[in-house]
């Protein structure tokens, strides 16, 4: 920890933590709160793709007549974008690994990948909708797609955010490098990917495969 | 960054082991159901959702590390109370809405039986 604090005098920008330096508590205490902070944040978020989950699981069987999941889906295209993102996630960790080693180009040339996985994966899911939409399988078609529309495209909007953040993040290590504040925000990042990865288990399990299946 | 923060971030080992037992989880069920290897849909249905569950805990183990210990242990208190939450919600919500379905929906054969009651 001591490290840490050598470095800190150099600041260019606000950071988050005015008071680390003073009180007996440390910044141990601080850096503890900013990672279970973000940590309660996901969980809060698990509850909502959870009460989503459980929507369609509901509705998931009123067709209204209209096409069933077995109509719809491709699945060797969802298996091409689980794999984008289960190969994003291993990317992420590698770049994880690689600021463990204070190896700033490895970290950056990491990301970069991970963030091109993640776009994969983006690409992937707007084809497939605009396919859908095509189709005539909009969400107002039936209470099924209504709840696919909203599960899925939630868990989509949460990639297309972490992905944005992913860019931010390579400007504020490309400007600052490896600083105490970017490595925990990596960190923060780094939960939120594999978070997202976690959900997308769900989502190809409950709606793709058990759809297409039944 | 700190030591405690150091052991969280795991090791190139734990994140290829973490990789490939996830590859093997997702193509799994894939072929279950892609493949069609199996007659009975509900031991395929069953296969899914066991192998989903297990992919979730080694993605949690291994990507996200979690941890009794970390966080002097609130980090895995505060995942139990949302897998509580979740449990509570996902199986209170099926088995209400199955149930429902069931008793609004009589069955033709439930409508004639009411109406020849003398």
């Amino acid at each position: 920890m001591t490290d840490t604090t050598v470095k800190e005098p150099v600041q260019f920008f606000v950071t988050e933590d005015p008071h680390h330096h003073d009180g007996d508590h440390g910044e141990h205490h601080h850096e503890t709160g900013t990672m279970l902070g973000f940590w309660i944040y996901l969980m809060s978020d698990c509850l909502i793709f959870g009460i989503l989950f459980a929507v369609y699981a509901v509705l998931g069987g009123n067709y209204a007549a209209g096409p069933a999941p077995v109509d719809l889906f491709e699945l060797d295209m969802i298996l091409v974008s689980t794999f984008m993102l289960l190969f994003s996630s291993i990317t992420y960790g590698f770049a994880v690994l690689r600021m463990d080693r204070n190896d700033l180009k490895g970290t950056l040339l990491w990301l970069v990948i991970t963030g091109g996985f993640g776009v994969a994966f983006l690409y992937l899911e707007v084809l497939e909708f605009s396919h859908l939409i095509h189709l005539g399988a909009t969400p107002q078609a039936s209470a099924f797609l209504s709840s696919f529309f909203f599960l899925v495209g939630t868990h989509g909007m949460h990639v297309l955010g972490g992905s944005i953040w992913l860019v931010v993040l390579l400007i504020q290590l490309s400007q600052r490098g490896l600083t105490h504040e970017n490595k925990r925000r990596v960190m923060c990042l780094s939960l939120f990917w594999h978070f997202l990865d976690l959900i997308w288990i769900g989502v190809f399990s409950l709606v793709y495969l058990t759809g297409v299946l039944l | 960054m700190s030591d405690h923060a150091k052991g969280g971030h795991g090791s190139l080992k734990s994140y290829l082991i973490g990789f490939v037992l996830s590859v093997i989880l997702t193509v799994i069920p894939f072929w279950v159901v892609m493949g069609e290897p199996l007659d009975n849909k509900g031991v395929a249905v069953a296969i899914i959702f066991i192998l989903g569950g297990a992919q979730m805990l080694v993605h949690i183990h291994y990507f996200l590390h979690v941890t009794i210990k970390a966080e002097q242990g609130w980090q895995a208190m505060s995942m139990g109370l949302t897998i509580l939450l979740l449990v509570i919600v996902l199986s209170g919500s099926i088995w209400v809405m199955f149930n429902l379905e069931e008793n609004m929906m009589p069955a033709h054969e439930q409508i004639e039986r009411v109406r020849n009651l003398p």
